[in-house]
């Protein structure tokens, strides 16, 4: 049993600490928002914040993330009111498939709070995420538009 | 603290009157038999495409898959103009193919692939949409007794002018679903659109940005146990042995599993414990025969056949041989394109309840009555008792129209009757276990006489046919392949552009042991590069500029031509580039529209870096029922395209696949995007394709004008392989 603290709530898991933390949350904690695309933090499909960092959850033990605030897709919202990046998203209709939308919304969210305002090559170097059905040119403006908000 | 995630079972009461609806598979009754029954979120049913609630919710029914493409949002404003109701009040349900199959196929076709999901259906949908309406129309005229030309409905009110009553769909949906539907009922002009035709927000978005959008591979089950599963690395080899003694001891593993000849599977409580697992499961495979192929005995199979005697000729006109041993200057070229996988997003999953008297799956598929056929077949149950339940789809690319998948899952829960199994490829199984973009080489061998003019044109394919593999029933009655020739025939939906006095375009199929598939644009990618990047190659043997040299061969093809030129002008052909930034050129006809690219990049350390800064991608798709998602699916598609371009092969080792994951295997990312600009030019009369044509354009432009940048033309792909990156 560990405990993982995510989205504000504490949650008891029967995982073996090498777990990565991306199975925890999926299959223990119950959150599917965040998504497997690669397993090998190529894809950033599964990015999760720890502790306020990006991080690919895929490649990071359960035993890393103990004690640690992770805040994942599900968590992003104050209540019902949405993030700033979320609304930005809806209002540019992002999402094709949408598989890699929470990965990509979680590392825009990072993005901002270290760079309030970010050109695109604070984009370029901060967004590496495959998107397969090629959502690029919408989450570049959405990203401009969320830092405006 | 497992979130169970209730999925919604609907439930039909298929009634007696469903048999008497006269609905034969020619579906000239499109919006179903009457049947008096609610849809599964509480509501009147009033055609079978239209749910409508007292509170005045539309629900529609959208029998094809959304995997990205926008297909669900842009059919259900088909239904919702006809209907003439409140767009902000709009919903949507799939039905289920066992409940379509149940009720005779009222919702017609559930693929969605060939770019098809609209211009197949849109006629049936609006059909439903216009039925329904003229039904509640004629019950709120028959409470009010008035005649029912003197009441009209606009945005889900009915009014009765002369008395100026109103009343509401949902109050009269009840009556309305009592009354037999039209015979037939006219269509609105498409210039008289309201909601179609309009670059609406699309009905799919909020739950993909807050997590709460379920795929296939997030389905919940009450009691449910995980697999991950591995088939035999070599295609066509088998399972000889394994030791499951090895593994079983292991943490939450319940069972190791033959799922069939060539596949193991681990079940566990997780997922991550039954991948877990299997990796450490030795396993012994009978590799079979294929287990020495390699990418170079395949490319050498494939030479082989560019001179072969006999290949299905496709299009022929006067002699090309005699006008090219003529002509006053022969160009020749060898090109040659690798396997590609499709890499959804998502992995390929499904996952299955198996019992004595049931078989339910729910999973993401482009096919849904294709994966309920494996279902039936694979559960060895009457269709009655199996049914399938889509899910959102991680992309789908062509991918998840083959139901492989769906049959493993099904054969593998049969083993463990009562459980629900979700079965998981990782994405290393997903990427040895393709359907891949079919392998082939093209040689184009071509005549110019002495003022430059195209005289003959000899275009030979030696390569994989996808129908041998995917679809025999499909194939000529000669064995030939027409999806080989998409965009080279000499008329239909993937007619060939150009006029050429003498042509010859033949295919020397060449197939091997890895499957192909379709993938998004199919034969369209690899033919519009040989084509369109030959066409530059003989404008500069030409000595002339290669839009012109293009317009020449074009009189006849006045669509084609209107693309081209208005890529070309948007580009600013003609007209000096800015510094270091060369431009290229190509259109293509597919899937029934008409589409021209134009890109314009720069190069840098000495040709191995290229910067791509504008593609204009212009489609000509008939009809345009969703500007704003026709754009995305062009830049989106481009990104498809160029990812293969410079980055995607699948190599052959031992018979096996090479790549395993995206670090050999990579994709586009945003630092590499181009600014995209498309001009979409719907000019009527026809229905083409949106999710795919565009696609091929990409390539070839970007490669007409690395050539134009550097002097060197690249004949075979990917990029990398020369060294090449895309920054
Ligand atoms: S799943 Fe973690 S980076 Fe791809
Ligand atoms: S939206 Fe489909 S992969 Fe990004």
């Amino acid at each position: 049993m560990v405990e993982l603290k995510v989205n504000g709530r504490a949650y008891q898991v029967d995982v073996e600490p090498e777990t990565p933390l991306l199975w925890a949350l999926r299959e223990n904690v119950g959150l599917t928002g965040t998504k497997y695309g690669c397993g090998v933090a190529q894809c950033g499909a599964c990015t999760v914040h720890v502790d306020g960092q990006p991080v690919r959850s895929c490649s990071l033990q359960v035993g890393d993330a103990v004690g640690k605030q992770i805040t994942t897709i599900e968590g992003l919202a104050a209540g019902a009111t949405m993030h700033k990046v979320q609304k930005a998203w809806i209002e540019h209709d992002v999402p094709q498939c949408g598989f890699c939308q929470s990965g990509m919304i979680m590392a825009a969210v990072a993005l901002l709070k270290e760079k309030p305002k970010p050109t695109d090559a604070d984009i370029d170097a901060a967004i590496t995420n495959i998107c397969r059905c090629g959502t690029f040119q919408q989450v570049r403006a959405a990203i401009h538009d969320a830092a405006k908000a | 603290m497992k979130k169970t995630i209730e999925m919604k079972r609907r439930t039909f009461l298929v009634g007696a009157a469903a048999a008497g609806g006269g609905l034969a598979l020619g579906l000239d009754l499109p919006f179903g038999a009457k049947v008096a029954q609610a849809s599964a979120q509480g509501g009147p049913e009033v055609t079978a495409w239209v749910v409508i609630k007292p509170d005045d919710t539309v629900v529609i029914r959208i029998a094809r898959s959304e995997m990205g493409q926008g297909t669900l949002t842009g059919l259900a404003q088909l239904v919702a103009e006809e209907l003439e109701c409140d767009w902000s009040k709009v919903t949507t349900e799939y039905p289920t193919p066992g409940q379509s199959v149940a009720r005779k196929r009222v919702w017609g076709d559930f693929s969605t692939g060939g770019s098809r999901g609209i211009r197949e259906s849109h006629e049936y949908v609006r059909k439903g949409g216009a039925a329904a309406r003229t039904m509640l129309i004629q019950a709120a005229a028959g409470e009010w007794k008035v005649p029912v030309s003197e009441c009209s409905a606009a945005n889900s009110v009915i009014t009765h002018a002369p008395s100026g009553r109103k009343t509401s769909y949902g109050k009269v949906a009840e009556a309305a679903a009592k009354l037999q539907p039209p015979a037939d009922v006219p269509l609105k002009d498409p210039k008289d659109w309201k909601i179609a035709g309009k670059g609406v927000k699309r009905l799919d978005t909020v739950e993909k940005t807050n997590g709460k959008m379920i795929y296939g591979m997030d389905v919940v089950l009450p009691g449910m146990l995980n697999a991950a599963v591995k088939d035999c690395p070599v295609f066509g080899g088998k399972v000889k042995s394994f030791d499951a003694a090895k593994v079983s001891g292991m943490k939450g593993v319940k069972k190791v599993v033959k799922v069939d000849d060539s596949s193991v599977a681990v079940v566990a409580d997780t997922w991550w414990h039954a991948k877990t697992a299997l990796d450490a499961l030795p396993i012994v495979w009978d590799e079979g025969p294929n287990a020495k192929v390699s990418s170079a005995t395949i490319a050498d199979y494939l030479k082989e056949g560019l001179d072969a005697e006999k290949a299905f000729v496709a299009n022929k006109t006067g002699d090309s041989k005699a006008a090219i041993a003529g002509a006053a200057k022969k160009v020749e070229a060898v090109y040659a394109y690798p396997f590609q996988n499709h890499a959804c997003m998502e992995p390929m999953n499904a996952t299955v309840l198996y019992t004595a008297d049931k078989c339910e799956v729910w999973t993401g598929t482009q096919n849904g009555e294709g994966a309920f056929a494996a279902a039936v077949q694979a559960s060895e149950l009457p269709a009655a008792k199996v049914d399938v339940h889509k899910i959102m789809l991680g992309g789908g690319f062509g991918r998840r129209g083959r139901s492989d998948y769906v049959i493993q899952a099904v054969k593998l829960a049969k083993q463990m009757p009562g459980t629900p199994i979700k079965m998981i490829w990782s994405r290393e199984e997903d990427m040895l276990h393709g359907t891949y973009h079919p392998i082939t080489q093209a040689r184009m061998v071509g005549g110019l006489d002495d003022k430059g003019n195209l005289v003959g044109l000899h275009m030979r394919i030696s390569g994989q046919s996808i129908l041998a593999s995917a679809l025999p029933s499909r194939m000529g009655p000669d064995g030939r392949d027409p999806v080989t020739f998409q965009g080279l025939n000499p008329a239909g939906e993937f007619a060939f552009g150009y006029a050429i006095p003498n042509l010859t375009i033949d295919h020397a199929m060449r197939n091997t042991h890895v499957p192909p598939g379709f993938w998004r644009g199919v034969n369209v990618n690899q033919n519009c590069i040989y084509v369109e990047c030959f066409m530059d190659e003989l404008a500069l043997a030409a000595g002339q500029d290669a839009l012109a040299f293009r317009q020449k061969l074009m009189a006849k093809h006045p669509k084609n031509l209107a693309v081209l030129n208005a890529v070309a002008e948007k580009i600013g052909w003609g007209k000096p580039a800015p510094a270091g930034v060369h431009r290229g050129l190509a259109h293509f006809m597919a899937f029934g529209s008409y589409v021209a690219g134009a890109a314009e990049i720069s190069v840098a350390k000495d040709g191995k870096e290229v910067k791509v800064h504008r593609i204009v991608g212009a489609t000509d798709c008939g009809h345009a029922v969703n500007p704003a998602q026709i754009d995305r699916q062009v830049a989106g598609s481009f990104v498809y395209g160029l990812s293969a371009l410079f980055m995607q092969e699948c190599t052959v080792k031992d018979g096996r696949i090479v790549e395993q994951n995206f670090d050999t295997y990579d994709s586009m990312r945003i630092a590499q995007m181009p600014k995209v600009e498309s001009i979409i030019m719907p000019s009527g009369g026809f229905w083409g394709g949106v999710g795919e044509p565009t696609i091929c354009v990409a390539a070839p432009a970007v490669l007409n004008a690395y050539a134009a940048a550097t002097g060197k033309r690249i004949r075979s792909f990917p990029l990398k392989n020369h060294g090449i990156a895309l920054v």
